[in-house]
């Protein structure tokens, strides 16, 4: 499992954007060594290189406090780095203010000016600029319209809701014509179906606009659905970068594993190569180069189980580890049964709820069958 | 941001450690600017004349009437346990801290009740009453009530009517009576900022808790309305010490105060050097008083 | 949910609160309105009501030297004010949005200074520091001693204002190419302008009521209004200072309601 790359294990996923495009091959964003340090000891950001191609829709992804919005502003002029550089379009940002980048940010309060109307907000940019006066007239219409908020000129961001004022912060950064967008957890503050909605509307503007969008979030799914690529970061470091499918089939560590997507842990030590053996004896294949006598975690994720009454029905060449149910959830489009396996850890199987699938209740004997493929094992 | 990790060990080429502390510079530098007009004129006019008060403190009694700056002299110090001073300042300690007190007691019960006051227009109404008496000026609100304590006022009238009290201009409770006047919104205005605050359900859990109004009041809405105390104290406090033209207006030679014996150092008595050093006592009292409210955290300015 | 969300004072408590606030507010307004009141009546005595009549104006707007000492007070009010407002809204900014520089904590104590120190003891300080620098005393004096003593009470209110402020909102502005004095011009100071404006009259507040150091920096020939009503009061206690007082008394109200309408705008 590389840092990088396509990753082997993608199976057909269907691939809903179209490749970014290589203009020129440098790369629209570029971070070599960037560390920042606050005080004497906080490492925000560890050494940091990133290359974000042009035209790509990029997430940062990463729990609270990993260094992803620190990362952001570094690119922004926020902030400056303690050691390393930032370069845009191969050329050396150094010392520059914000105002003298050809970036703009989407802030996650969304920072509207509330003293202006939309229209004003959104052309304050082109405003500093010194563009003549009627193509700043055309361009703020086309932005406003573009976020699909015609009619809102006039208003007043105190009178907008969270979505329309997250569509006006959209539209004050994209009128300017950045080279690249940044956007730090835009859609936070929305409830959950606005979200998704605009999660679609983002994605869409992005196509249409074209540039390279670095997307701050510490939700995994909305960076799995909206990526291109995805950077993980944890504490700090970026610790995998790759395609939506490569971080989900193939985390690179625990870490990465367990934040994105559900994920059955259960331990286990190498028997020999490829091979897992759990606690209760039982031996499983698994995706693994590590030596003989590691102790590891064995990872799965919950859909890649499946459910069989006796080992018997499951077919053969592939993984089974035996268990009891012991807890049987209902989720709606999903059920999920706890399996108890004893010794050797528990399972949690995720089975659509279709009215082809067996149904299962508290107690019974089952076995637990999976592709040797579809499991990971991890050293500590 | 907390999370803790090894730093490099080596630098890459392409760092630029200079970046962080230039810019870091930069900012400091701006900073500064920014306060130094306001810095510049603050030290000339006020840290400087800080200063010099205890030089002056020190001068002898010219026989021109002007101090002459030769030489130490402590007269001006010494003369701070003269019994006469002694009983002033014990005066003015004692009405800063009864006025303090009274200006407490009065103004919490008041802030209390503006403060819960249901209606967000209500306390907004409210607190504009209790602001323009006091952006009136203070000469005219002091002088008010000496036009009633006077012999023919309305309260002087009123006491004999009642046979309560008879002329009470020029005698000390006039004095409390004015100062009260005088410094009660400076109570209670930080007092309803710190009051207004307060998380009710805390005080409800309180209540649960110890099943007595009363109780659930000293144990919680007391403690959690400190900040506010201590900011209105010191505001209060601080300038009653000092009060001149309230206890001038309304008080006489018996009632005479720290701020009247001050300034008559440099009026009739014409002892600037003695009158250098009960301003210089009064200063250290006010630094003290400084550093207790910077210590106790608080600044809520 | 805050104390006036939640707070059920028991029914008796509630009345007790009550009653004595409304008793504090006459006690906070009686005086004020008797002097208004007879500031009409043409008596010669204060205590006894005469008749309406407006004699005491009539003298007053012919009081020569009050007039004068009306005239340097606003002289002295306007210019205290305006160069306090720059030199305190300079000062908060300082303190509010610069992390680290040269001797900020020592600034921020010093500024604090001036607002609990006691008039006498301000007006001591200054009086000795003019005499040895050799400052002649007057009308600039004065202005001088004014503007030590705003700066303080002008940036604690600024502070106030930007301290409420999303600096995000500064950050964006640079994001969309403005300069550091564009940010200002454009969206700071647009922001903090009830603030600023609040600290002004604040200022303009303070310096026309003053009265100790006043009296104390001041030169021969070149006294301010409230001094001057000081020392009518020490003297005598006649009627026309309470048509003196009534008018400072309008004044104030006009200001306070100024503020308001200030405050209101945002």
């Amino acid at each position: 499992m590389g840092h990088e790359g396509d990753a082997q294990a993608a199976s057909g996923a269907t691939d809903r954007s179209e490749q970014p495009q290589m203009t020129s091959g440098v790369a629209a964003v570029g971070l070599h060594g960037v560390t920042k340090v606050f005080g004497e000891d906080v490492v925000a950001v560890n050494s940091m290189d990133l290359d974000i191609r042009d035209g790509e829709f990029f997430s940062l992804l990463g729990p609270s406090g990993c260094g992803k919005t620190t990362t952001l502003r570094i690119i922004a002029g926020l902030e400056y780095p303690t050691e390393g550089s930032v370069q845009i379009f191969g050329e050396e940002m150094g010392l520059r203010a914000p105002n003298k980048r050809p970036v703009n940010t989407v802030f996650q309060s969304y920072a509207l000016f509330p003293h202006m109307n939309v229209e004003d907000n959104v052309s304050f940019g082109l405003r500093m600029k010194k563009v003549d006066e009627a193509e700043v007239q055309r361009r703020t219409g086309e932005a406003i319209e573009l976020v699909r908020l015609s009619g809102m000129e006039k208003r007043r961001p105190n009178a907008l809701s969270g979505g329309q004022q997250q569509r006006v912060a959209l539209a004050r950064a994209l009128v300017n014509q950045p080279k690249v967008l940044l956007l730090d957890e835009p859609l936070g503050a929305l409830d959950l179906k606005l979200r998704q909605t605009m999660q679609l509307e983002l994605k869409d503007i992005q196509h249409e606009v074209g540039i390279s969008f670095v997307y701050v979030t510490h939700d995994q799914e909305e960076a799995l659905t909206m990526s291109d690529r995805i950077g993980v970061m944890n504490e700090g470091n970026l610790v995998q970068m790759g395609t939506s499918e490569d971080i989900y089939e193939a985390p690179v560590d625990l870490f990465v594993a367990g934040f994105v997507g559900d994920m059955v842990f259960v331990p286990g030590e190498i028997a020999e190569a490829g091979v897992v053996r759990l606690g209760g004896g039982e031996t499983v294949q698994a995706r693994t180069s590590s030596a003989s006598g590691t102790t590891v975690t064995l990872a799965v994720r919950p859909e890649k189980l499946h459910l069989y009454g006796e080992r018997s029905e499951a077919p053969p060449g592939r993984n089974a580890v035996s268990g009891r149910v012991a807890r049987k959830i209902f989720y709606g489009e999903a059920l999920y049964y706890e399996i108890d396996s004893g010794a050797s850890g528990n399972f949690d199987v995720r089975v659509e709820n279709v009215p082809s699938a067996r149904r299962w209740d508290v107690g019974d004997d089952v076995v637990v069958d999976f592709h040797p493929e579809a499991a990971l094992a991890f050293e500590e | 941001m907390t999370m803790i990790d090894e730093r490099p060990d080596e630098l890459p080429e392409t760092a630029n450690p200079e970046l962080e502390r230039r810019a870091e510079r930069r900012e400091s530098w701006r900073g500064f600017l920014h306060a130094v007009p306001a810095y510049v004129y603050l030290i000339f006019f006020f840290v400087l004349p800080l200063g010099i008060v205890f030089v002056f403190s020190f001068a002898s009694r010219g026989r021109t009437g002007r101090p002459n700056l030769e030489g130490w002299n402590v007269d001006g110090w010494t003369r701070l346990t003269d019994p006469l001073v002694s009983t002033i300042v014990g005066r003015s300690l004692f009405v800063a801290v009864v006025n303090t007190a009274l200006c407490l007691i009065i103004g919490y019960a008041f802030a209390y009740w503006i403060a819960t006051r249901p209606k967000q227009s209500t306390r907004t109404l409210l607190l504009i009453l209790v602001l323009i008496p006091f952006w009136s000026n203070f000469l005219v609100r002091t002088y008010a009530w000496r036009m009633l304590l006077d012999s023919d006022g309305y309260i002087t009238q009123l006491g004999e009517l009642t046979g309560l009290w008879g002329r009470t201009l020029f005698t000390l409770p006039a004095v409390f009576l004015g100062l009260l006047y005088g410094y009660l919104p400076f109570m209670v205005l930080p007092l309803y900022a710190a009051i207004e605050r307060i998380d009710w359900s805390l005080v409800e859990a309180g209540r649960d808790l110890y099943a007595s109004g009363t109780r659930a009041f000293l144990k919680i809405t007391l403690p959690l309305s400190r900040p506010g105390i201590i900011a209105g104290s010191i505001l209060v406090f601080i300038p009653s010490l000092g009060a001149y033209v309230t206890p001038d207006i309304l008080g006489g030679a018996k009632t005479t105060l720290l701020g009247n014996f001050i300034v008559t150092q440099f009026g009739a008595a014409r002892n600037w050097p003695f009158g250098s050093a009960l301003s210089g006592a009064i200063l250290i009292v006010m630094l003290l008083a400084t550093i207790l409210y910077f210590r106790s955290g608080a600044r809520t300015v | 949910m805050t104390l006036h969300e939640g707070a059920a004072t028991g029914r008796r408590l509630d009345r007790v609160l009550s009653i004595n606030g409304w008793f504090i507010f006459a006690f906070l307004y009686l005086p004020i309105l008797v002097v208004i009141v007879f500031s009409f009546s043409g008596a010669q005595n204060v205590g006894i009501w005469g008749g309406f009549s407006l004699r005491w104006y009539e003298r007053m707007f012919g009081n020569g030297p009050l007039l004068h000492s009306l005239q340097n007070t606003l002289w002295i009010a306007l210019f205290s004010t305006i160069i306090s407002t720059v030199l305190g809204t300079a000062a908060a900014l300082a303190l509010d949005r610069y992390r680290r520089w040269v001797g900020k904590g020592a600034f921020d104590a010093i500024l604090y200074m001036p607002v609990i120190i006691p008039d006498v003891t301000m007006a001591v300080m200054l009086l000795l520091w003019f005499t040895q620098i050799g400052l002649p005393l007057g009308r600039g004096s004065i202005l001088l001693a004014h503007i030590a003593f705003n700066i303080s009470f002008v940036a604690i209110v600024v502070r106030a204002r930007l301290a409420n402020m999303d600096p995000a909102v500064e950050e964006a502005a640079s994001d969309l190419y403005a300069t550091r004095w564009q940010t200002f011009r454009r969206v700071t100071l647009p922001l903090i302008m009830p603030g600023v404006l609040g600290g002004a009259l604040l200022a303009l507040t303070l310096s026309l009521d003053d009265v100790v150091i006043t009296s104390f920096v001041q030169g021969p020939g070149a006294t301010t209004l409230p001094v001057h009503v000081f020392g009518l009061i020490r003297r005598s206690v006649t009627p026309e200072i309470n048509a003196v007082s009534t008018l400072m008394v309008t004044a104030s109200m006009v200001l306070v309601f100024a503020s308001l309408a200030i405050q209101r705008r945002e």
